[in-house]
């Protein structure tokens, strides 16, 4: 073959590519397939040549020997063997052809009357029951030919039976219908044989409830515009696969049609008005099965739905999530309860802890004030016995007179009543255990002149303890 | 052979010719000096000769004459037999026959019992001995017109014929005085016909062969790939086929006779064989004319029947057939793997294929780039009745001169077995998109090997290093929406339950062949290619899978070689389902 122009540019070379002298093998082939080419034409002959090497010499040009000719012949024979294996892994284009009829035929069937065609199974004629509605064209024209190679009139007539060829023109109508797509559809439209009954209560308690519906919807299913049409599913099916199911089956779109259930056919010789009132009578009684059928489907659909334990499950779930809301919200209420409760217990405790804490505040202050009575007793003691043991303030030896004593004591009780009790302690402490008169008065002349610089006491109050 | 086996080479001259033996009809060619394919007419000027024999009183009438014997003599009438040549009497279908000698049981063979001599008695002729009457009478239709005694002859058969009815075919011929040289497949006769032309261009394509026959259709898919055909898938129908063609008008005629004389020609055996015939005379010239006339004396109750009708509303009343007939097309490019797209040629084989509706149905369903090779779609296309005949010939012109022996051996499964490409191999190049680069396809798929493909590439403007990149290639189908302009404007979700079945027919998909890039093979790179200069690659892959790569520059020497390992046969057990 000449070489192919392609007028799109190869790429650049990539600066980092690196082959072995400019080659590199990457990849293999992908597995080739058996086939047989045909032995035809130039080119072929070329092929044979090549592949084989054989002799094909052109006796008229080479004037060979024939002992030559069958010697080389000789090596290069093929044998039948050969051919076997030859062909063993060869792909084949041919379909098998089945001979045998492979559904049993019913006695009953093959003395029926071509007349009732219309109360035939064509599906059981041609032997196609295990197919029905899914047979495809090539599998009716394959199951015609093997019925007509069996029943075929002229072949019995000539093995010498009668000339019975009322099943044969059975298999002819059979044909007929299956193969025009149009009446196909209507034979398929009411083929009840094709139907699978939905399974009685009985039966749906005891057996599997998508073993019982699935064939139900698969075969119902088949008169559906759109397809594929949605699974009946199993238990482990989404909810949104469940709701698109039954919705589908609610909104059902088919194309079952009755025209073949007619009871009347307007023939093409009766009149006009006739034909209209035959007419009209066939469109009423089909509108009226196309109603009963949708009416069936809903209450099929209907009861399926009500047995559907999934439907329950997600109703169930559905509650639960609901119950599960309120109880959240029961308890969050119930929690802002508690939550109230225990701050205003705190809040009570608080102000128990409190008062209490005021309480013994209270209590601890009596005692407080009590000892600092006691201490302001003691130090008040103190005081005035420490002028007592000092002699009055007299130098040791002179005797005070009741007019100085009264003096002295009055003083101290002057002091004694501006002083806060503080000061009182640490005159106290001053005092405490001093007996030389002299240390007394001038811890108390100091005392009383600290008092007068504080301007507690006035100069010349203190009369005794201040000179 | 015996002859040949006495120790001299010479034996008496071969003449071939090529035969195309069908069920309704046969036809016989021969080749020119010229190597031109030609069609011998008989000595009624038939260059369709009907397969009919039949007998009065001891005279054998052969063709067209004994075809209109179906009327008056029907049961001395043979016709419809080569499909039973070779068969059990338990596998064949006695329909065609219905009109004419019906077959029977006779020992583990077929035949039919016909008055074939003077005396009155019946004679038991089996179907071997009509087949070689039949091609006795061919032959010496042949002789008379070539001048000279032909003794050897290319047969097309069908695909599907067994071992046992090519033996029985050969057989017969034989007794008939004619040596079988080779029985070629009728698809590849077909296709042969038209690459023997010598305006045809070599070329790898995919053809699709729809042989439409007057009982039965055969489709093929055929690859050619440098001129070696291999044949992809076959399906047989004998339920759509120029008989129901015929059966729609005699149904439309035989109605419209018993509008006006209320009796059904159809009801009685010889109205119906006279009907039968003027309808495949109307079918006929509807295939040529807008408008065909049936005129039939005595039709029925010596009536006579006269009457026009128009293609319109003929190819009204055949639509359903016709519309079987695209059907099986389609479903054998499908048996065979592959899309509409895919599909080269279609070639029309058959004297069903002149009607013109048929083509222009294929010509709707394929791509334009698809030729449609029929009469009505193509100015020179040869006559599609004549192909497998033509093909005969040629092939018959190629082998005459070799040894039979030598034929058998050549055409032996040892040779013709041969590994074929499951994936296209090519180069990738640059594309507009300059990342992703494009595949272009040097050797397709099922191409068988050994084979060599040579392609010359362009390289950048400036010339410089270029790198060969060699890698499998795997056709992909896209699927593209046409974007419909919304003339309404409402939203496609909307109410789409109702008008659903619309939006089908209205969303135009555009389908396109795409290339996916598979197993990289191998990477060369050619250097210093100069400005505007040309990089040749051949690519080519042995008889065991091994693959040799070359690329140098066009006109350049050396250049860069290598090769890769053998790949895997793969075995295959049986066809696709059916």
């Amino acid at each position: 073959m000449a070489a192919v122009q392609f007028s799109l540019p190869l790429p650049v070379l990539p600066q980092d590519w690196v082959g072995e002298k400019d080659f590199k093998a990457i990849g293999q082939l992908s597995s080739a397939t058996q086939r047989n080419i045909e032995p035809v034409g130039p080119h072929f002959l070329a092929h044979a040549r090549r592949v084989s090497k054989l002799p094909l010499i052109n006796r008229n040009i080479f004037a060979a020997t024939n002992s030559d000719l069958q010697q080389k012949r000789h090596q290069r024979t093929f044998s039948e063997d050969d051919r076997i294996q030859a062909q063993e892994n060869v792909k084949k284009v041919e379909d098998d052809d089945v001979g045998e009829i492979s559904e049993p035929e019913d006695p009953l069937m093959l003395q029926r009357d071509a007349k009732d065609w219309k109360g035939q199974d064509h599906y059981a004629v041609l032997g196609l029951t295990k197919h029905r509605y899914k047979a495809t064209e090539t599998q009716i024209k394959r199951a015609h030919r093997k019925k007509v190679l069996r029943h075929h009139p002229d072949k019995k007539a000539a093995a010498g039976s009668s000339e019975d060829d009322s099943f044969f023109k059975c298999i002819q109508k059979a044909t007929e219908i299956l193969l025009d797509p149009v009446k196909r559809r209507q034979f398929d439209s009411v083929d009840e044989a094709a139907d699978v009954e939905p399974p009685s209560k009985k039966q749906a308690q005891k057996g599997s409830f998508f073993k019982l519906w699935n064939p139900v919807f698969v075969a119902e299913g088949r008169f559906s515009k759109t397809q594929p049409v949605p699974r009946l599913g199993d238990d482990k099916s989404k909810k949104e696969e469940v709701e698109e199911f039954y919705n589908f089956w609610y909104n059902f779109d088919s194309w079952r049609s009755f025209e073949y259930q007619d009871e009347d056919v307007p023939d093409d010789n009766e009149n006009r008005d006739q034909k209209r009132h035959v007419e009209r009578k066939n469109n009423n009684a089909r509108k009226k099965k196309k109603t009963e059928d949708t009416t069936r489907l809903r209450q099929l659909v209907d009861d399926c739905l009500a047995g559907d334990e999934r439907i329950k499950r997600f109703k169930k779930e559905e509650r639960a999530g609901k119950d599960k809301k309120r109880l959240e919200k029961e308890a969050a209420e119930k929690k802002e309860k508690e939550d109230a409760q225990r701050a205003a217990e705190e809040k009570e405790r608080l102000r128990k802890e409190a008062e209490e804490a005021s309480k013994a505040e209270k209590a601890e202050g009596k005692k407080a004030k009590e000892a600092a009575k006691n201490a302001v007793k003691k130090n008040k003691r103190v005081l005035k016995s420490s002028v007592k043991d000092a002699n009055y303030l007299l130098p040791a030896g002179q005797e005070a007179g009741a007019k100085r004593v009264d003096q002295v004591l009055n003083d101290v009780e002057a002091v004694m009543a501006k002083i806060d009790p503080e000061e009182m302690a640490a005159l106290a402490g001053k005092l405490g255990g001093m007996k030389v008169a002299e240390e007394v008065a001038k811890v108390w002349s100091e005392e009383a002149k600290r008092l007068v610089e504080v301007g507690k006491v006035k100069e010349g109050e203190l009369k005794v303890i201040g000179s | 052979m015996s002859s040949q086996e006495d120790g001299e080479i010479s034996s008496p001259e071969i003449t071939a010719i090529g035969i195309s033996f069908g069920n309704s009809n046969s036809s016989i060619a021969y080749t020119s000096g010229e190597g031109k394919a030609e069609v011998i007419a008989n000595e009624e000027g038939d260059r369709q000769i009907p397969s009919v024999l039949s007998y009065i009183e001891g005279e054998e009438y052969h063709g067209t004459q004994a075809k209109s014997q179906l009327v008056r003599n029907s049961r001395n009438t043979i016709a419809y037999f080569r499909d039973y040549l070779g068969k059990d009497f338990d596998s064949i279908d006695p329909t065609p026959c219905h009109a004419s000698a019906h077959p029977q049981k006779h020992e583990s063979t077929i035949a039919f019992s016909v008055q074939d001599k003077e005396s009155e008695a019946q004679n038991i002729v089996t179907v071997s001995e009509i087949t070689t009457r039949h091609i006795r009478r061919l032959a010496s239709s042949a002789s008379d017109f070539l001048g000279k005694s032909v003794n050897a002859a290319v047969i097309t058969v069908p695909t599907n014929v067994t071992d046992e009815q090519r033996e029985a075919l050969s057989e017969a011929a034989k007794a008939a005085g004619v040596d079988v040289l080779q029985m070629i497949s009728e698809p590849t006769a077909a296709v042969l016909a038209y690459d023997a032309r010598p305006e045809a261009i070599l070329k790898d394509k995919i053809i699709v062969v729809a042989d439409l026959g007057g009982t039965r259709s055969d489709m093929a898919v055929v690859a050619s790939r440098g001129g070696v055909y291999s044949i992809l898938s076959t399906s047989h129908d004998y339920e759509t086929a120029g008989v129901q063609l015929d059966q729609v008008l005699i149904d439309h005629f035989a109605k419209e006779f018993i509008k006006k004389n209320k009796t059904d020609p159809r009801e009685n055996e010889r109205s119906l064989a006279k009907l039968k015939l003027e309808a495949e005379a109307t079918k006929k010239a509807l295939s040529l004319g807008g408008n065909a006339s049936c005129s039939v004396e005595s039709l029925a109750d010596g009536i006579d029947f006269s009457s026009t009708i128009n293609r319109t509303r003929y190819e009204l009343l055949a639509g359903k057939v016709f519309g079987a007939f695209t059907r099986l097309i389609e479903e054998a490019v499908r048996k065979a793997d592959l899309d509409i797209l895919d599909v080269d040629e279609v070639i029309l084989s058959g004297g069903t294929s002149h009607t013109p509706k048929i083509s222009q149905n294929l010509q709707r369903l394929f791509p334009p780039t698809t030729r449609i090779l029929s009469p009505s779609t193509l100015p020179t296309a040869i006559d599609p009745s004549s192909l497998s005949a033509r093909g005969a010939a040629i092939q018959a012109s190629l082998v005459q001169e070799f040894e039979k022996e030598d034929i058998e051996q050549s055409t032996h499964p040892m040779v013709t077995v041969t590994p074929h490409l499951r994936n296209a191999i090519g180069v990738m190049v640059v594309s507009e998109d300059v990342q992703k680069g494009l595949f272009s396809a040097l050797i397709e798929k099922e191409t068988a090997v050994p084979c060599r493909r040579t392609g010359l590439f362009a390289v950048p403007r400036e010339g410089g290093d270029v790198v060969v990149k060699i890698c499998e290639g795997l056709r992909d189908i896209k699927v593209s929406k046409k974007e419909k302009p919304k003339t309404n404007g409402k939203p496609a979700s909307d109410d789409s339950d109702l008008d659903s079945d619309e939006d089908e027919d209205g969303d135009e998909e555009i389908r396109e062949k795409v290339w996916k890039i598979g197993a990289v093979l191998a990477e060369a790179a050619v250097k210093g290619v100069k400005k505007g200069g040309k990089v040749e690659v051949t690519i080519k892959v042995e008889a065991d899978l091994a693959v040799q790569v070359e690329a140098r520059e066009a006109g350049g020497k050396g250049g860069v070689r290598g090769s890769l390992g053998k790949a895997r046969v793969a075995e295959n057990g049986s066809a696709g389902s059916g």
